[in-house]
């Protein structure tokens, strides 16, 4: 009760030689190994009941998850709906998405889908038509669906991989784009693999592994 | 004061009540009349089968605010066995609630009406969400046909609670309403522990209904594991027995899970030294050898030690909070962690887990202990770890001819109480002064807003302790000025039930902390934090109708603590402590834990 603190100084003091990055994860100096954010889809299974959609997407905005697209349907079975997310995050941030999802009770099962699943996604643009003859070849090139025509602008339906919608977009672009509107994007696992399904494995095994899924280049 | 609450186990025969057999409309089961359980009558409505769900829970208190939208519920509660407690203010129901959880271990209740009732509890249920406390809300609702229409008194509850609950229910079913409080009970304590809220339109609550609630169950799609995986568990238990620099570092979750017993057993059998987080506190004696006391921002400077240079961490309950790790990227660098956690969502948040052991903490730790073959080999590491303790021992000046020092304060309140005695702070200098110089030994001992940091806690959490704790616990609230000032209108509640509580107010005139922080980091700034109008709570306490004392110099300490704890209701000591004392160590924001500083010239 004589004294204060004593001890020695901060720099008087052994310091450990080894270091985390900013996610928790030790690194050699030598070999530090930045992680970049990649994209992925990811897919979860809720009950169909009000309220889920708010309870998915305020889970993303309030943990600061940067989400790209989110899609949202029922299923084959009554009662249940299907959201399509796509994420763009260094792997730890991917993990804690889906653990995180995992948490809200009415989720049934979250699964990222592998490089192969078939991804799609729909838009709808509308361009200036003066030239319609030109306009129909763009339109043939990437299989789209005229859904609306008129004098002036002529409406096409494009479905498929992103990177396919965006090139048809930028061919467009040469007439006029009027307007556009896009889905995000929607996916299945490819042959007998279910998309998100019960899990089956224990929670603990799937708590710490990281998929370590490559990017696809083609997105399809 | 009632005994702590009996373990929540319905009994047979309430379930009995709603068996399939008493659908078919079928003879009532009778045993319910051999035992001596009182006889109940059948729900009629929408509010007796919400109190029903409670009483089946074996709920015995309530923390609540009447109002019009919750009307319902509170006339069903009149003819109920349950105590309910009107607070002076929403915000107090779900502070008391919270520490009703903390100190008997099932989950406390609160209820406030729609409206400003229900977002008055929303800084509790926020408390209760950070630091994983088991807490029920039931929040009256404007009628459905009301609903979404800017009503008289409606807010969207659900809505405002879904970031700060574990999971919240708008109750729309006559028929239902009873089992979504079931639910909501089960979920608040099941796995890791939360808030859970029921939304009641009043219309549903004064519907007429006979269906009694269901038992209490965790809906389907919430699973929890029990056992960590057994090869995950052999694989950590291989590197404790080759760790040289072994600890153990306990969180919040070690209390809640009670596996305080078998963390004591692993740790003195393999005689690893054992540091806490603050939630963690009274999982490990702090009187024991092994212990390092709490490390983090304001932890002793042997814990921040300890972690930093430890080479195998086995880490239960804990979320590696920042004020426990600092910055990550110097947060025990050398170390292997082993993550015990019962949320799969925690393990490699913050901290990379190198052993990920999802289960309940007990169970993981009984399965650790059985895996581990043989001790580490660390007695080089247990000496450092004394040494340590020895150059950062806890100490401080106190000069006679100088103001009184809180640390002396806190240390003669500790000489004067039990070992089992019940402590509740608020936030701020105080607050790290309260884990700093009392000696905790015992887990469900230490109630304090961790997570979110809420002033105004200590005194609704010293109510709500109260009811939880035994007649013999003391229960000791230490606060601050600014922080006792938030919530004092509990003091009228206390008065009212004649709680035996004591409230230490350590009065500096400032908000503390923060006049720490401009002085250290602000250049001295004092901006909004000089609280020189504060009024003399002593004589504050009297208007409550409770007894009030003073202490300005070192020679009334003892004898007025002693007169306070004898004080057969509530008490509050105005403590006039030196308003410049400061909290140390520190390791400021962000920073590295084995940098702490010892005083402010090391900042």
């Amino acid at each position: 009760m004589t004294h204060g603190l004593d001890g020695p100084a901060p720099e008087e003091r052994p310091t450990p030689a080894g270091r985390r990055n900013k996610q928790g994860i030790r690194i050699d100096p030598e070999i530090e190994a930045k992680r970049e954010p990649r994209r992925t889809v990811i897919s979860v299974l809720v009950e169909h009941e009000p309220g889920v959609l708010s309870d998915v997407s305020g889970l993303f905005s309030r943990r600061q998850f940067n989400i790209e697209s989110l899609t949202v349907g029922p299923t084959a079975e009554d009662g249940r709906a299907r959201i399509t997310l796509v994420v763009e995050e260094p792997d730890p941030g991917i993990d804690q998405v889906k653990k995180q999802l995992r948490k809200l009770l009415p989720v049934i099962a979250v699964r990222e889908l592998e490089p192969d699943a078939m991804r799609r996604e729909l838009a709808l643009v509308k361009v200036n038509a003066e030239r319609p003859d030109r306009v129909a070849a763009v339109a043939d090139m990437y299989d789209a669906k005229t859904v609306d025509s008129s004098p002036e602008t002529a409406t096409f339906e494009i479905t498929g991989a992103r990177q396919k919608i965006e090139a048809a977009i930028e061919t467009f672009g040469q007439f006029g784009i009027r307007e556009i509107a896009r889905t995000g994007t929607t996916a299945l696992a490819r042959g007998t693999d279910d998309t998100a399904a019960p899990p089956t494995e224990s929670s603990a095994a799937e708590a710490n592994q990281t998929q370590q899924f490559t990017q696809p280049t083609d997105d399809d | 004061m009632s005994e702590r609450a009996a373990p929540v186990t319905a009994t047979e025969e309430q379930y009995d009540d709603q068996d399939p057999a008493r659908d078919a409309r079928e003879p009532a089961d009778t045993t319910a009349e051999t035992e001596s359980e009182p006889e109940r009558h059948p729900v009629t409505t929408g509010a007796e089968a919400v109190v029903r769900a409670l009483e089946n829970a074996g709920v015995e208190h309530a923390f609540g605010v009447q109002g019009g939208a919750i009307m319902p519920v509170y006339d069903a509660l009149y003819d109920s066995e349950i105590h309910h407690v009107t607070m002076a203010h929403e915000q107090g129901a779900s502070h008391a609630a919270d520490a009703y959880g903390i100190v008997s271990g099932e989950p406390g209740i609160c209820l406030a009406t729609s409206g400003p009732g229900a977002t008055n509890l929303v800084t509790g249920l926020a408390d209760a969400d950070m630091d994983s406390d088991p807490v029920v809300a039931l929040t009256g609702q404007v009628p459905t046909e009301f609903v979404g229409n800017d009503a008289f008194q409606e807010t969207d509850t659900t809505g405002v609670t879904t970031p700060v609950t574990k999971d919240n229910t708008f109750s729309s079913e006559p028929d239902r309403v009873g089992t979504d409080v079931s639910e909501a009970f089960a979920l608040a304590r099941e796995g890791r522990p939360g808030p859970t809220l029921v939304d009641l339109p009043k219309d549903v609550t004064n519907a007429e209904t006979d269906r009694e609630p269901d038992e209490p169950a965790v809906p389907r799609t919430y699973e929890v594991q029990e056992r960590a995986d057994p090869e995950t568990v052999d694989a950590a238990a291989g590197r404790i027995e080759n760790a040289q620099r072994p600890i153990m570092l306990l969180g919040g979750g070690v209390i809640k899970g009670e596996a305080s017993e078998a963390c004591r057993e692993f740790a003195t059998e393999h005689e690893i030294p054992v540091v806490t987080t603050m939630p963690g506190i009274g999982s490990f004696p702090e009187d024991h050898e092994l212990s390092m006391e709490m490390a983090g921002m304001h932890g002793t400077g042997y814990a921040n030690m300890a972690i930093t240079h430890c080479d195998t961490m086995i880490a239960v309950g804990t979320r590696f909070d920042d004020r426990l790790t600092g910055g990550i990227e110097t947060f025990a660098p050398d170390a292997e962690i082993i993550h015990v956690d019962i949320d799969p969502a925690e393990i490699s948040k913050n901290i990379r887990a190198d052993y990920p052991l999802v289960g309940d903490a007990g169970t993981v730790v009984s399965q650790l202990a059985e895996a581990v073959d043989a001790s580490p080999k660390a007695t080089k590491w247990r000496a450092q770890c004394q040494q340590w303790k020895s150059d950062y021992s806890m100490a401080y000046d106190a000069p006679e001819d100088e103001p009184i020092k809180p640390q002396f304060v806190v240390e003669a309140l500790d000489e004067a109480t039990s070992d089992r005695a019940v402590v509740t702070t608020g936030v701020g200098q105080h607050q790290m002064w309260a884990c700093q110089y009392w000696t905790y030994t015992e887990p469900r001992t230490w109630v304090s807003s961790h997570g979110l940091g809420t002033m105004g806690y200590g005194l609704p959490a010293a109510i709500g302790a109260r009811f939880a704790a035994d007649d013999d616990q003391e229960v000791v609230c230490i606060d601050g000025d600014g922080s006792f000032l938030m919530t004092l209108q509990g003091l009228s509640v206390a008065v009212r039930e004649n709680l035996d509580i004591t409230v230490a107010v350590l009065n500096n005139e400032y908000i503390g902390m923060v006049r720490q922080w401009q002085d250290a980091f602000f250049d001295g700034r004092h901006s909004a934090s000089d609280y020189g109008w504060m009024p003399e709570f002593d004589k504050l306490a009297e208007a409550f109708g409770a007894a009030g004392f003073r202490i300005d110099d070192y020679d009334e300490v003892a004898d007025t603590i002693d007169d306070a704890l004898a004080y057969d209701g509530p008490s509050v000591i105005d403590v006039h402590i030196d308003p410049q004392a400061n909290v140390y160590p520190m390791v400021p924001s962000g920073g590295d834990n084995g940098q702490f500083a010892l005083t402010e010239d090391q900042l």
